[in-house]
């Protein structure tokens, strides 16, 4: 019997390498695979021992702070946000019971101290204890409330964007929430079945129809390409055939031959839908691209909580080469075209910025805890269009606030420049996506803006969504340090 | 030296094991160190002298390394439910005191292990009666929808701890016996030798049983190490590896069939294939013991700094997260390992593993030893049974199999477990002690004659 012995305790063996091997494979190679998987709540309960820095408004308003709970060993910290609901969007929130999203979620290396991991060991021999460092925002708490205020609990949202750094300034999405509420079960599961939607932001998640604030992304397509010049004129009464197909103007009106200049400051339908097919779908994509359509906005914010701009089919982004694209119904808002109000601040941010895009950042300084200060370093996303054009549209859009439908808008103290946009939801019942677009002071822009309001009944760009525009403006400049 | 000196030595590493740990786990839970650690360590070295010296005098042939191996994995064990909860370091330190009785008694009242031959009918229907219990109405208890314990007043055990000792002496008993004639008229069919048909009756019978634990007790773990160690024991004895063929067929297609009939067993084949498809619910244990696992990396986090609770949550609330506390469930019984994993890292693990094989290699060189079908038989099918009970938890812990609700031997926390195992290593060491005066007598007698 012994040689059967001897082969048995080799298969015992046998199977305890394998489970040697098992335990190397998730202790060593697959750990990081592990720590990575969504159901490991681990990582945020270590994190939770942390005390996780503050994150501050642009005024130093303590947006968010952790407060200790327990002590010794079992000392956790809990967040809290002083605030409320003022930047429950963008801010989100951090719960050991909820996970994080939002600023949050996207700063919480520099929140909660995450060094390189020779950094850290170095810091565990020396038996320091891992600190967050604590995160200023370019948020205005100011122009936030304001921009509730001015919202007047219409759905909507407000996006203001300083446009020579990037620099998100406010940040709105209404219907707002509290994050503190979002930390018991009761609490997130009423927010989460609320059919108004709190949770979703919509200034980076809401894909709306632009409507005629969308002429300024054709309108800068038809100028810096040099195929249209603002004394370029075309004949834009209603019933032209656009894709086969009369497209009519607002209200049924005839222009006779008319300029550019005439119809931004108008809105002619006809006019921009024709200047669109003669420039065609791949240099309509071409501006559009630039402008950051039909990709994630590079904002410092989770991917799952930003949308691209563009042109949707079921769902899915289109492609230049889709023969689905209504190029000319797409230049002016219609179709199949679906926006955040983050995309339309940067596109007139673009245009402020003398046709320079910045990328957009929601932060703008991190403060160690021994006081050290980084700031953000403004990167350049694309140059959208030159000098030249940028000054063109600013004189055009200008004409809008002065002489045309975006007169709201209008600053006692600065020149305001900007476009409005009505897009029709529900024609049967008067429900229309009300827009307002647009920066000051316009010869020297700091502060963009958009401004959108959700199925309002029978409002337009230029009677709900400017004053909106206008108020928030007002505060943005007065608390303005300018851009350099 | 003798042989019971060597094993008095290996025990001073156990007893510095215990005192290190328990400082350890004191320091990093109190940020103080008191003297409590070496009243432990010491506490559980006297035991184990204690038990050396009753091997000492009753057993002093036995196997010298056996006794401190299985000293070392309860120090393991002792230690990790120490820096879980000091209640439950306790409560198994009492057990253990149990346990080490039961041992003794063992090995005092039993002082010929041959005479259990001769009971061997009644032993195989005790451990029958005792598979069976938890089934009855009253007493029986369920784990998991298992039927696993029986609770009679205060106390509760799990019958299949003992059982399996009984159910290997009857297998030992009976396939000693039988050996030959399972091995004659064999026949080779397509390049396979092929027992005589009627000789696989009793193979049938076991497998039936192993089939019925599998439904009825629904325990899956118990049903794999049974039939593992019986096919283990047929195999040694006959040295006939179609025995082994056709009961590994007959098994994976009994537990195939019934994981695509019966509920539980279904589910815990799911589980297996993919813990993560239902992480937050029936996947739960599986991912939580792989993500402790993750955590813990090559060298772990180190005694009592890993997470097993939520951090400021009430000891006594041993629910799951995030209700209550525990981050990883059962993390005193059957995830005892991935604790260990996670605290010690993949070290720590595979020093428990290696603590199995060296355990396995000295049973196997007793049976080896032993120059008896019975005592070999014996010896083999008591090795192999608690070898093959590491291999199946800690196997169900790393997803190489199954989850399933078996304990770790001698780690686990569990009065049955450790009372049943303490007894399984008296006997192993009943048949070492025998096997080896002989190996000894025979050389002193060669000596004599050499001179």
């Amino acid at each position: 019997m012994n040689p059967q012995i001897v082969k048995l305790f080799g298969f015992i063996l046998v199977l305890y390498a394998l489970l040697f091997g098992f335990t190397s494979y998730w202790s060593i190679f697959d750990a990081d695979g592990l720590e990575a998987n969504v159901a490991n709540k681990r990582p945020l309960l270590e994190e939770q021992r942390i005390d996780r820095g503050e994150i501050l408004a642009s005024d130093g308003t303590v947006i968010a702070r952790s407060n200790p709970r327990g002590r010794g060993g079992d000392r956790t910290f809990v967040r809290s946000y002083p605030e409320g609901d003022l930047f429950g969007n963008p801010i989100g929130y951090s719960f050991v019971e909820r996970g994080r999203v939002g600023f949050e979620l996207s700063h919480n290396d520099e929140l909660v101290g995450n060094k390189t991991e020779f950094l850290s060991i170095l810091d565990t021999l020396r038996g320091q204890t891992q600190e967050g460092s604590d995160v200023q925002s370019a948020l205005d708490p100011e122009a936030q409330a304001t921009a509730v205020a001015a919202l007047g609990g219409q759905k909507g949202s407000v996006v203001a964007i300083k446009p020579c750094t990037g620099e998100v300034k406010t940040m709105v999405s209404v219907p707002t929430y509290d994050p503190n509420e979002v930390r018991s079960s009761s609490g997130f599961q009423a927010l989460n079945q609320d059919p108004d939607a709190p949770l979703f932001n919509r200034a980076t998640q809401a894909g709306y129809p632009p409507g005629s604030t969308m002429k300024v992304v054709t309108a800068t397509a038809a100028l810096d390409s040099g195929e249209f010049d603002p004394d370029s004129t075309l004949e834009a009464n209603s019933g032209v055939e656009i894709s086969g197909v009369p497209l009519e103007n607002s209200g049924g009106a005839d222009f006779g031959t008319i300029d550019m200049e005439t119809a931004l400051t108008n809105s002619v339908n006809t006019y921009w839908a024709q200047v669109a097919e003669d420039l065609g779908t791949d240099t309509m994509y071409e501006y559009m691209d630039r402008f950051g359509f039909n990709a994630d906005p590079p904002l410092d914010y989770p991917s799952f909580q930003l949308a691209p701009s563009g042109e949707f089919a079921d769902g899915k982004l289109l492609g230049p080469g889709s023969d689905q694209i209504d190029v000319g119904r797409m230049a002016i808002g219609q179709d199949k075209l679906n926006v955040t109000p983050l995309q339309m601040a940067m596109v007139v941010a673009a245009v402020a910025n003398d046709g320079e895009l910045m990328e957009p950042r929601l932060w703008s300084k991190v403060i160690d805890t021994d006081g050290r200060e980084q700031k953000l370093n403004p990167e350049r996303q694309s140059r959208v269009m030159s000098e030249e054009t940028a000054e063109t549209l600013t004189a055009m859009m200008t004409d809008v606030v002065n002489e045309g439908t975006g007169g709201a808008a209008a600053l006692a103290s600065d020149q305001v420049a900007g476009k409005t946009g009505t897009a029709e939801i529900v024609p049967d019942q008067d429900l229309n996506q009300a827009w307002f677009i647009g920066f000051a002071p316009a010869d020297d822009p700091e502060i963009a803006i958009a401004v959108t309001v959700e199925r309002t009944i029978g409002g337009q760009g230029g009677t709900v969504a400017a004053p909106i525009a206008q108020e928030v403006l007002q505060v943005l400049l007065e608390n303005s340090e300018g851009c350099d | 030296m003798s042989a019971r000196s060597r094993e008095l030595f290996a025990l001073i590493p156990v007893g510095l094991l215990v005192t290190a740990g328990f400082t350890a786990v004191l320091i990093t839970q109190s940020d103080q160190l008191g003297d409590l650690s070496f009243v432990y360590g010491l506490y559980f070295l006297g035991l184990c002298v204690a038990t050396h010296f009753v091997i000492r005098a009753r057993l002093p042939d036995a196997d010298p390394f056996l006794f401190p191996l299985v000293a070392l994995l309860a120090a393991f064990g002792v230690v990790m439910l120490f820096r879980l909860d000091d209640g439950l370091a306790r409560d198994q330190a009492n057990w253990f005191v149990v346990g080490l009785v039961a041992f003794s008694l063992t090995i005092v009242f039993l002082k010929d292990y041959e005479v259990l031959e001769r009971y061997r009918y009644l032993i195989a229907t005790a451990g029958i009666v005792l598979l069976l219990l938890p089934r009855l109405p009253g007493i029986g208890e369920t784990t998991n929808e298992a039927f696993l314990s029986v609770s009679v007043g205060p106390l509760t055990f799990q019958p299949t701890e003992l059982a399996k000792i009984c159910i290997v002496i009857f297998l030992a008993s009976y396939l000693n016996e039988k050996r030959e004639v399972l091995v004659v008229g064999a026949r080779t069919v397509a390049g396979i030798v092929l027992p005589p048909l009627k000789h696989l009756g009793p193979l049938l019978v076991i497998w039936g049983a192993a089939m019925v634990m599998l439904v009825f007790i629904r325990d899956l773990g118990s049903s794999l190490m049974f039939f593992g160690a019986f096919l283990a024991m047929i195999y040694v004895a006959t040295a006939r590896i179609s025995f082994v063929i056709v009961g590994l067929v007959l098994f994976f297609a009994g537990a195939w069939f019934f994981a695509n009939t019966v509920g539980h067993v279904q589910e815990r084949f799911d589980i297996w294939l993919d813990p993560f498809e239902d992480a937050g619910g029936s996947g739960f244990q599986v991912a939580q013991s792989l993500f402790a696992q993750a955590d813990g990396g090559l060298f772990g986090r180190g005694l009592g700094e890993s997470l097993v609770q939520l951090p400021g949550a009430s000891k006594d609330c041993l629910g799951e997260f995030p209700d209550c506390g525990a981050i990883l469930p059962a993390p005193h019984t059957d995830f005892i390992y991935a604790v260990i994993v996670n605290e010690l890292g993949l070290f720590g693990g595979a020093a428990v593993v290696l603590i199995y094989a060296m355990i396995a290699e000295r049973g196997f060189k007793t049976a080896v030893l032993a120059d008896d079908g019975f005592s070999k038989l014996l010896a083999t099918g008591l090795t192999t049974i608690v070898a093959f009970q590491a291999f199946v938890i800690i196997g169900g812990v790393t997803r190489v199999i199954p989850i399933t609700g078996v304990t770790l031997p001698f780690i686990s926390y569990g009065g049955s477990s450790i009372v049943a195992n303490f007894i399984l290593l008296a006997l192993l060491l009943s048949v070492s002690d025998k096997a080896r005066r002989r190996v000894r007598r025979e050389n002193e007698a060669l000596e004599a004659e050499y001179r």
